[in-house]
Formats: structure tokens, sequence, C-alpha cells
């Protein structure tokens, strides 16, 4: 009986340690990318959001932020794409300590569009990361900052 | 500051924009206080989640790098005129909240 039990014990303990791998992928989207918030680099945060660092860059999608920000706390940033089966649009600013300003997730009745105001710790590109069923696709614009906006 | 939430929606030719107002200090951990000299504690919302009848619409998940006073807005399909869309937020506090946000 005792036997049994160990194998099966040892049977799940292999099963839940080669499912972590796909977990990863298979990730809720539904849930906050806590890792991908705390990523130091542009590269570390597309690793975190999607275990994958190949983008290609696109014209199907368009940011609008202004050429000057005076005030770096502020920046209005908007962001649409074209492209079908969006499933998430991420705001990158590779020059903020934690690249990662926002993830949002498009569920099929959304429309492939993101707006709202972002920090800016100084002059720097905002760059749309957007991810489709089967890739990743990203645009960036430069923000010309004159009064940083992390810290004063 | 208190915090709250509201928004608006409005639908046109099928398509509904929402638009949505937090008051929220915001602070990404980052920040020195003036007076004091010390580092004012990370406080800020983490995550919206908006549903209209159960259906999720809009997932935002934040950083501390978004503006004080979130200002959210989004798009998706109609019709809903109406109908009442769940905004619901979480902060990295332990904060919550939520607004009804009717399509008009």
């Amino acid at each position: 009986m005792l036997l049994k039990r160990r194998l099966i014990m040892k049977g799940l303990a292999l099963l839940l340690a080669s499912s972590q791998s796909l977990v990863v992928f298979a990730q809720n989207i539904f849930t906050r990318p806590d890792k991908a918030f705390e990523s130091k680099s542009q590269e570390d945060v597309l690793k975190a959001l999607f275990g994958d660092t190949r983008v290609t860059v696109s014209d199907q999608i368009e940011i609008k932020v202004p050429e000057i920000a005076e005030n770096g706390s502020t920046v209005p940033v908007s962001i649409s794409a074209e492209m079908e089966n969006v499933e998430s649009i991420s705001i990158v600013v590779s020059i903020n300590n934690k690249p990662l300003a926002g993830n949002f997730v498009i569920p099929p009745r959304a429309y492939p569009f993101v707006s709202t105001r972002i920090k800016m710790g100084k002059s720097g590109n905002v760059i749309a990361v957007v991810k489709t069923k089967d890739q990743l696709f990203m645009a960036e614009k430069p923000v010309k900052v004159t009064l940083g906006g992390c810290g004063g | 500051m208190q915090t709250a939430i509201r928004g608006k929606a409005k639908e046109r030719d099928g398509v509904v924009t929402a638009k949505i107002l937090m008051t929220h200090p915001m602070e990404s951990g980052l920040r020195k206080d003036k007076d004091t000299g010390k580092v004012v504690p990370a406080h800020f919302v983490e995550e919206i989640l908006c549903t209209i009848n159960d259906e999720t619409i809009y997932a935002a998940y934040l950083a501390g790098a978004i503006s004080k006073n979130p200002y959210l807005s989004f798009k998706f399909k109609g019709p809903a005129k109406g109908q009442i869309i769940k905004a619901v937020w979480r902060d990295n506090q332990g904060g919550q909240g939520s607004a009804d946000i009717e399509v008009r």
C-alpha cells in the first residue's frame, strides 16, 4: 500500500515538473504578468511576457505620442493595431527603470486599441509590442521629455 | 487621497468607446518625498478588469509608470446601448474598488 502511494506521488511530481514549461506559454492571459513588470530591460520584458524575443517591426501599428512632452509625468499614449487576431498590446519604455508600463489584453470583442498616460523618466522611445496568435510585432516613436517624470 | 473610479461609454456606429478615470496616487516607489527625503513606497493600481454581462471586454495590467490619476480608454463591439460595464480595480497595497458604467 505504502509503495503504491509512493509511486503515485512520484508520478505526480514528474507530471508537475514536466508541465511547468507548458505553464509559461499556456499562462492564463487574465493574470497580471508580475515578472515582466519587474524586468529591467526590454529584452527581459519580452522574455517574461512571451517566452520569446523575436519581434517584427510593423507599419500596421500606429502610435500616437507627443513629439515633445513638457511634463514627463504625464505623457499621453494611444496605440492602434491593424493586423488580425491581436491578443495583447504592451507599452514598453526602454529608458524607464522597469520598462513595462502596461500590458493590455484584447479579448475577442475588443478592438486592438489602447490609450493611457505614462511616466517617462527622460527622453526616449515609446514602444508598442503587439501579440497576435502566432507572432510578435512592434513599432516605436521617440518622445522628447523636457522635465523628467519619475522623481521630479 | 481617496481612490475612486468612474467612466463613460458611448456607442456609435456599433463601436463602444469607453473612458475610465481614476483618482489614485500611482506612486512608482522611485520618488523621494521632498520634505522627509525618504522614498515614497510604491502604491499603484495593478489591474483593472471590465466585464459586460460577465464577458471580459478589457483587462489592463499596469505598472507604477502609469501616470497619477490613471486615464484609460478602450473600444469594443456593440450593440451594448443601455448595458452596464462593470469596472473593477485592484492596487498593490490591497486596495480595490469598482464602478458601473452605463453604455449610452
